[in-house]
């Protein structure tokens, strides 16, 4: 008998009310999207838990993916024996003695969800301990600060023994909040905020503004990737390229400098907000975070923020810069983010950028031209790739290797 | 033809050659240049580690593309030994290994280095304990190598990995380079530090390699230049070479789980034959020896007059290791071993690859048994 099984708790789902069947399922989806490199392992719902049933997948493997996906608190490698006392101690006792680690004292804590089942959960955690004492040498009960404690389960499918559990990602499962357009730039910040987003249940599709050729390919492919990473924290994610250059090209010549970065960010507020709702996303996330540089100030937020009235989510809003970068090598986006390639947000940075804009000053610069045809014009020019199901060119790639 | 010196070098199977040729041609592009075609060209060469660090059970950030064994055997002893010399300056290695391992430790030595050279067994075996006996307060290095590319022996890796996690200041390294094709490890499992193979010993191309290295490791490079491989080997990338080193490497754990049984049953074979032809001395230990190498010595006979005559015969095997065949003299690996000067200077190996077929053992033992008998009459040995 091996660990051939996971047990996964949801902790603040439980709490979701009617929902709950809802998130569930998205959970369940999630999971199944994170294992797709283990076709054999089987993802399953039963009341209150998921079980993922490995059939020879390789456990700690397994075990990394499923701790990026968001709205776990925990899972543990599990035993799984028939409802019958006998196969349950004997399970019991394997759990315990393949369990890695300390273990000099341990506990059993029962739970009987299966009420049909004879005995009571006090009744059997005695049992089942005994059986344990007897078949090993020099291991005591603590039920206190016990080494191990073996969670016993049992439920109408079959009994789940766990020993020790692995703690989740926690929040809430990806998509569960419905979906948000993330500014994604290529620094270290925006996909930052896009993965916070994502631990709230938010579900990202990612705008970047590219500027050809004063921003390189090189850096499109930064945008790429840093989407690529940040799929495996909740599925396949949609990168919205938006050809950013003739408008850029007709600010820096219309617009007085001072003004050139302000008036930029509107008018990057105003296509993402017009993304979002064609897409049906009720909500545009950045990376900004209070006061770290000129376009984030309070007063410059103030005066960019006037051109939608469409939600702004800043997950990042009180976060130090290495609170942000120390996220960033956790989710391991940070190596991709310093690649030094220019973004839309640094050619063209006038030396001049006023701290303090003022929303009637912004107002005035953008009569100097008429700027609405040029949207529109940048909108029909989007290009939409799907991040996470590989595309052509990829797959003769991998023909190669 | 039978080529049965695949201990030395592979044939490159055509898919990789194909891959190979595709790739030159294709993805052109220097993976620094920041052009569309510089561009493809970066993606599929880290589609290439990621492929070959899933393969190797290691990070993408662990691969460190290399020219080869000797490369990688050098950046490792080398690249640590200088790295971390203000931590200390001495070193250990076995007796046994391959000459990019012990002539890097050789030159270390000049350089003011401390190198103990832990003693093998009759098998060519370490003995762990003595390898953790050797640990001192100044060691930084460990490098044993996995499989013995002369005998097949097997090195007990695991072990010392786990006896040397007592001592965090040090790191081990192993030589992987026989091991990689018939006794794959997972790196993470395994537990070394730092662990070397080469291309062409799977099928791949010569001039390729890879260096695992744990993350977190520093190493003084060997080439210094425009800091590709994480700085730590410069030159401009060799995409098709490590697209192959994929692609090969690929195949070989497909066709190594489908083979394995067959060149267990082919070395049984091949042993059977040689335990009852007179004049014949088994070397390669009977437990724990890779299943693709057997060494045999033929005392008082000389090894290249054997291989001329299998060579005639079609038949290609090899004295010793390749790289130091040439020079006449005595096979160090098994003067360790202290099996006496006699065999180690009248010893052949005969080392098959995943396509070996039983046939083509069955030919080299009529072989064999017809050339030896003769060769011993000749020489005035056999009555």
């Amino acid at each position: 008998m091996t660990y051939d099984h996971i047990l996964v708790r949801f902790g603040e789902l439980a709490l979701k009310g009617k929902n709950r069947t809802q998130f569930e399922q998205r959970l369940q989806t999630n999971i199944r999207f994170a294992l797709k490199d283990h076709p054999s392992c089987r993802v399953k719902r039963t009341y209150g838990r998921i079980i993922v049933q490995l059939n020879g997948a390789d456990a700690t493997k397994v075990s990394e993916k499923l701790q990026k996906v968001f709205g776990i608190s925990s899972f543990s490698l599990a035993m799984v024996a028939p409802n019958q006392m006998e196969a349950i101690k004997d399970a019991a006792l394997e759990a315990f003695l393949q369990h890695e680690g300390e273990k000099r004292t341990f506990k059993v804590s029962s739970r009987r969800s299966y009420k049909a089942f004879p005995m009571r959960s006090a009744e059997l955690n005695p049992e089942i301990g005994a059986h344990i004492l007897r078949n090993t040498e020099g291991v005591t009960v603590d039920v206190h600060h016990p080494d191990v404690e073996v969670n016993v389960e049992v439920r109408e499918q079959g009994t789940y023994i766990t020993c020790g559990r692995i703690k989740g990602r926690g929040g809430l499962p990806v998509g569960t909040a419905g979906k948000v357009a993330l500014m994604l730039s290529g620094g270290i910040d925006s996909p930052v905020a896009g993965y916070l987003a994502m631990k709230r249940g938010a579900e990202l599709e990612a705008v970047h503004f590219h500027s050809p050729p004063y921003t390189n390919e090189r850096a499109r492919k930064k945008v790429e990737d840093l989407t690529h990473i940040l799929t495996a924290f909740g599925g396949p994610i949609t990168l919205h390229i938006v050809p950013f250059t003739n408008l850029q090209t007709t600010i820096h010549q219309h617009v007085p400098s001072n003004y050139a970065m302000t008036i930029m960010r509107r008018m990057m507020l105003r296509i993402t907000e017009r993304i979002a709702h064609q897409r049906g996303m009720k909500a545009i996330v950045n990376g900004e975070s209070l006061g770290q540089v000129a376009s984030q100030t309070l007063e410059s937020m103030y005066t960019i923020n006037e051109v939608t009235n469409m939600p702004i989510l800043r997950p990042l809003v009180s976060l130090d810069k290495q609170e942000v970068i120390d996220i960033s090598q956790e989710i391991g986006t940070y190596e991709t983010s310093i690649l030094p390639y220019e973004d839309c947000c640094t050619i063209f940075l006038p030396p001049n950028s006023v701290t303090k804009p003022r929303r009637e000053k912004a107002n005035q610069a953008e009569q100097s031209f008429s700027f609405e045809p040029l949207i529109e014009e940048t909108l029909q020019g989007i290009e939409t790739v799907e991040i996470g199901k590989e595309d052509e060119r990829h797959t003769e790639m991998d023909d190669l290797l | 033809m039978i080529y049965l010196d695949n201990s030395a070098t592979t044939k490159p199977w055509p898919e990789v050659l194909e891959a190979y040729q595709k790739a030159t041609q294709t993805y052109f592009g220097n993976p620094s240049s920041l052009h569309r075609l510089g561009t493809e060209a970066d993606t599929l060469f880290q589609k290439a580690r990621q492929a070959v660090a899933k393969l190797l059970g290691a990070h993408t950030e662990e691969i460190i593309f290399t020219s080869g064994g000797t490369e990688g055997n050098n950046l490792a002893i080398k690249g640590i030994a200088f790295a971390y010399q203000t931590r200390g300056k001495h070193l250990i290695t076995s007796t046994v290994e391959h000459p990019s391992v012990l002539e890097a430790f050789r030159y270390l030595e000049t350089l003011g280095f401390e190198v103990t050279y832990v003693p093998v067994d009759q098998e060519g075996r370490v003995n762990p304990r003595h390898v953790e006996e050797a640990v001192r307060e100044d060691t930084t290095l460990v490098s044993i190598v996995h499989v013995n590319n002369e005998m097949g022996t097997i090195q007990p890796i695991e072990e010392i990995s786990r006896r040397l996690k007592k001592y965090p200041k040090l790191f081990f390294h192993t030589d992987h380079v026989q091991g990689v094709t018939h006794v794959p490890f997972s790196f993470r499992d395994i537990g070394v530090d730092l662990c070397t193979i080469s291309g062409h010993k799977f099928h791949g191309l010569k001039g390729t390699g890879v260096l695992v290295k744990r993350k977190g490791i520093r190493l003084s490079p060997l080439f210094h230049g425009g800091g590709q491989e994480f700085g730590v080997r410069s030159g401009t990338e060799n995409v098709p070479g490590m697209v192959a080193l994929a692609k090969a490497l690929r195949i070989t754990r497909e066709r190594q789980r489908e083979t394995k049984e067959k060149i267990l049953t082919g070395k049984k074979r091949l042993l059977e034959a040689l335990q009852t032809l007179e004049g014949a001395v088994i070397n390669t230990p009977v437990k724990d020896s890779a299943p693709h190498i057997v060494n045999v010595s033929f005392p008082t006979l000389k090894p290249e007059v054997i291989i001329q005559a299998l060579t005639k015969k079609g038949i290609h095997v090899s004295t010793k290791s390749a790289c130091s065949s040439k020079e006449n003299q005595p096979s160090a690996v098994i003067e360790a071993c202290g099996l006496g000067k006699e065999r180690a200077e009248s010893a052949i190996r005969i080392s098959f690859s995943v396509d070996t077929t039983e046939a083509e053992v069955e030919e080299l033992i009529t072989q064999l048994r017809m050339i030896i008998p003769e060769m011993r009459k000749v020489m005035g040995v056999a009555k």
